[in-house]
């Protein structure tokens, strides 16, 4: 580790900081600086309700986590005695249910934002890739519940499993590694995926929604006025619309740039 | 949950009784997870639809 400088010394003779902490913030400031960690405020098109999900999709995970904190606290077969341990297994399963709705809907939002605009490709691919490990997360936790609902599903995904030729590499009616799965490797993955998906929005910015072409928007118009007049008076020529007030010309911004 | 609430609620959803499937050709899925996507399709609509709380004025207030 390098050492600091004495305070005075000029700057030109001060030694190179080399220590891996060092490099390490100097990385992390360049790429998120305060102020784009924790933003004072958000373009004004975030005023959207489809905007909303991406933010509910993070309230019932940590629901999940802290319903799934107390289950696994308290053990796997709790719920099924106690009228508490019943309660915190259907949050459980209850959040987990509006986790992938809200999530499915955000995903569709930003499916048809073509969200990957602007270089914000790995905050696409990072969310794609949390639905796709929260799928294997969700359903570790049925065959996790130690009853024969568990052990319908866990035979019938077995054979499933076997058929497509990866059953030798996990063993769905083992209950301790799907148990394990589902309360640590599992959410590990994506409650990582997470963080790196929202430190990602947070560096590249939510992306824009798209701006009307004003070109195209001022044809559409004009042929529209054409055909209206064309019908009223076969010798009158059209008149020239202008575009609908409101609609901004097309910027370099009209892609998602990202923001410095 | 007491005996009553059961029963109450056992009377409004029985669910004592195999899962509702639509089967059409090549394509079958049960009751309930079409409810749950047609939901999902309802509220992406709507989420696009209705206007949010203060937007006008926010961008009023920014132009």
């Amino acid at each position: 580790m390098s050492v600091a400088p004495t305070p005075g010394a000029p700057a030109t003779g001060a030694p190179k900081k080399t220590s891996w902490t060092t490099r390490t913030r100097e990385v992390a400031v360049e790429n998120l600086p305060p102020e784009k960690l924790l933003p004072d405020s958000q373009p004004v098109y975030v005023a959207s309700w489809i905007y909303v999900f991406g933010v509910a999709s993070i309230a019932s995970l940590i629901v999940i986590i802290a319903s799934g904190s107390i289950l696994a606290l308290k053990g796997p077969a709790w719920w099924h005695y106690t009228g508490i341990g019943l309660f915190f297994n259907s949050t459980h399963l209850w959040a987990v249910e509006l986790f992938f709705f809200v999530m499915v809907v955000h995903l569709w939002g930003k499916y048809w934002m073509a969200a990957w605009r602007g270089g914000r490709k790995r905050v696409w691919v990072t969310g794609a890739i949390t639905f796709i490990v929260a799928i294997p997360c969700a359903l570790t936790g049925y065959v996790s519940q130690q009853n024969f609902d568990s052990q319908w599903i866990s035979t019938q995904a077995k054979d499933g499993l076997n058929s497509m030729g990866i059953g030798a590499f996990f063993n769905v009616t083992n209950f301790g590694q799907m148990y394990s799965y589902h309360v640590l490797l599992l959410p590990l993955a994506v409650v990582g995926l997470v963080t790196a998906h929202i430190l990602l929005v947070r560096r590249h910015g939510v992306v824009p929604p798209f701006e009307l072409d004003t070109a195209r928007a001022g044809d559409a118009a004009r042929a529209g006025d054409a055909a209206r007049a064309g019908a009223a008076s076969q010798s009158s020529p059209p008149e020239r619309t202008p575009a609908p007030s409101g609609v901004e010309r097309p910027s370099s911004a009209a892609d998602g740039a990202p923001r410095s | 949950m007491s005996s009553v609430g059961t029963a109450v609620l056992g009377a409004v959803f029985n669910l004592n009784h195999p899962a509702h499937v639509v089967h059409w050709h090549f394509f079958q899925m049960s009751v309930s997870n079409i409810l749950v996507i047609g939901l999902m399709l309802v509220v992406f609509a709507l989420a696009i639809a209705l206007p949010f709380p203060g937007a006008a004025r926010r961008r009023e207030s920014r132009s």
